[in-house]
């Protein structure tokens, strides 16, 4: 399917509810990730170094608006939680913070960034769009990976659930996955929330977005996110939930349409659907993992709220054992850190 | 066809000694299957592999090799008398090359380095002009430099004046099994190298590798075909097989096919029998 992907076969392989087709997506799915990925799965873990954020997205638990309490770890604070993680064998680090360029400006990520060296041959940053020279600086201090989600595709909608704060600027946001390859990033993460707009139609954007960014920036490592929108506090945010029948067809779909990108599956998912989507095209889990901030060693007792709650509880070592028994090779470190220039 | 008369390939061995040497950089092999690691669901089955085929080139990528982890560092389960051929996969131009093999060096991984610079996620082509930087710097530091490249008889010249100690073209595209889809080209650069020249990318059958070694071929590279086998240990097995065969049938030197039936007995022997 060249370099044609249309919107109808999208919409119609979504609604499609046999059984059977399902299957066949997940065999050829299977099929392209054994060809390209052989039985292999990458680890890697997060780890929030703040929840300060200065803009109002309706959806998420760290918003401007909620009143939780905001934490920012000091450097001391982070050498902890990071010596935690990377006692579990973890290599490749996902560092998130909230959307807040005051709070956490580049000084502070860079910081966490050196801190981090220590500790891991793979970092990742998920945290506010910013400009390529910034993108740049953290790239020659060793960041290779930059994770941004879009949420979602369709501007109005964006409008309507990203109400103040930078991240209401919808073309900075969308214009940054390029910035973060012009600054020499190895690895980009680009995602939806799912539940968030129309799932068929943003699918379609998200895979048009990336085949441009494969044509115009090819040396560049993709891999792709789809978070599933969940309510937190009672709120009504979503405009349909994706059941897992569809969520596995997005999957599938995904990979047939893009055989070498990578999918990551965040523990926001059950065990049970992540040992079976490694099967069909998932290439990267997350383990072991603490969505609060200082949740891995400072904070015995939470004293936040996460920004979601964890399906997927299992310790690195019993993922590790799951994955070897499922004849998996973990790979913990797909990377060596050289001196970026 | 390669012109036989200047290989120096006795009929018969004298005693002790290896009739049809496989030589890079002067050292000496008798196995011409060389193994890549990556992509198998665990490490047994790389050294399952590596025994059952006898392969004695046997090619890391040093992204992979975990140096925190022992108990499960890919090193271990490759044996001493193999020669390890770290490779710079993930270096997108010549620079990350240099250093990843710098690196490797450094590390203690020896001075056999396979360049990759791939600049091209999506299909993982090689990019042929960073490929001579890089072997040009490396070759000059006292590197055994075998780069992988896309079959180009000039970039092919420009590595050997570089000092490559071999070239490997790929076969097609890496991981896709598809046997030699650039056959002319290859065969091209068997013809004019004085180097090895090692088939590295997209076979996937044992039929594949053995035709490519019937073409010439100085050795055969092999990875994912082995790695997403059902038995690993057993398929590695069979390549190494067919590599031995395809050698033979070249050493033999084949008729070449025809288009027309041809009788075994000549028709017109009779006029100048005695």
């Amino acid at each position: 399917m060249k370099d044609h992907i249309s919107l109808k076969h999208i919409q119609a392989l979504l609604e499609n509810r046999d059984p059977l087709t399902t299957e066949k997506l997940a065999r050829q799915a299977a099929v392209l990730t054994q060809q390209y990925f052989g039985r292999t799965v990458s680890l890697y873990a997060p780890l929030y170094l703040s929840n300060y954020c200065s803009s109002y997205c309706t959806y998420c638990g760290f918003n401007s608006r909620q009143r939780i309490r905001r934490i920012k770890l000091t450097p001391g604070e982070i050498q902890s939680e990071m010596q935690k993680v990377a006692d579990t064998g973890i290599e490749n680090i996902l560092l998130l913070t909230g959307e807040s360029y005051q709070a956490t400006p580049l000084s502070y990520l860079l910081r966490a960034v050196e801190i981090a060296g220590q500790h891991f041959t793979g970092i990742c940053l998920e945290v506010h769009p910013m400009d390529t020279e910034d993108y740049h600086t953290l790239y020659l201090h060793g960041v290779d990976a930059i994770t941004l989600y879009q949420e979602t595709y369709d501007r109005k909608r964006y409008q309507s659930v990203h109400l103040s704060g930078k991240k209401k600027d919808y073309d900075y946001r969308y214009t940054a996955i390029e910035r973060i390859a012009q600054a020499g990033m190895r690895y980009i993460s680009m995602g939806i929330l799912l539940g968030l707009g129309d799932v068929a139609e943003d699918l379609y954007s998200l895979f048009r977005h990336l085949r441009w960014m494969e044509k115009a920036y090819p040396a560049v490592e993709y891999s792709l996110s789809f978070p599933r929108l969940r309510q937190i506090r009672g709120q009504e945010f979503c405009s349909g939930t994706v059941d897992d029948i569809t969520f596995t067809k997005i999957i599938c779909l995904t990979r047939l349409l893009f055989p070498r990108v990578g999918i990551n599956l965040s523990t926001r998912e059950s065990p049970r659907l992540r040992d079976h989507l490694i099967e069909c095209g998932v290439t990267r889990l997350s383990a072991g993992s603490n969505t609060a901030v200082g949740g891995y060693s400072v904070f015995e007792q939470p004293s936040q709220d996460p920004q979601f709650d964890i399906q997927d509880k299992r310790a690195v070592q019993e993922i590790v054992r799951t994955l070897k028994s499922k004849n998996f090779d973990p790979v913990f470190t797909d990377w060596r850190p050289i001196k970026n220039t | 066809m390669t012109d036989m008369k200047t290989e120096k390939i006795p009929n018969s061995a004298e005693p002790g000694k290896n009739a049809d040497p496989f030589l890079i950089a002067g050292q000496e092999f008798t196995n011409r299957f060389l193994l890549g690691t990556g992509k198998f669901k665990n490490k047994t089955d790389v050294s399952e592999s590596i025994a059952a085929s006898g392969t004695q080139i046997v090619t890391v990528a040093l992204r992979r090799i975990d140096l925190q982890r022992h108990e499960d560092n890919i090193l271990e389960y490759i044996p001493s008398n193999v020669t390890l051929l770290t490779n710079t996969s993930g270096a997108r131009n010549a620079q990350e090359a240099v250093r990843i093999a710098r690196l490797a060096r450094e590390a203690g991984y020896g001075n056999w380095i396979k360049i990759e610079v791939i600049n091209d996620s999506k299909y993982l082509l090689p990019d042929n002009a960073e490929t001579v930087k890089a072997t040009e710097i490396l070759a000059q530091e006292g590197f055994v430099v075998l780069p992988y490249i896309l079959p180009d008889l000039n970039i092919a010249r420009a590595l050997q004046k570089a000092g490559a100690a071999t070239v490997m073209p790929l076969g097609s595209l890496i991981g896709s099994n598809q046997g030699i889809r650039v056959k002319d080209l290859v065969r091209i650069l068997i013809e004019e190298m004085d180097i090895p020249v090692i088939v590295d990318a997209g076979i996937g059958a044992p039929s594949q590798a053995c035709e490519a070694m019937e073409m010439g071929a100085a050795a055969v590279l092999v990875n994912t075909a082995v790695a997403t086998a059902g038995n690993p240990a057993r398929l590695a097995k069979a390549f190494s097989l067919a590599v031995k065969a395809g050698r033979r049938a070249y050493l033999s030197q084949p008729p070449a096919p025809r288009g027309l039936a041809e009788a075994s007995s000549p028709l017109t022997g009779f006029l100048y029998d005695a």
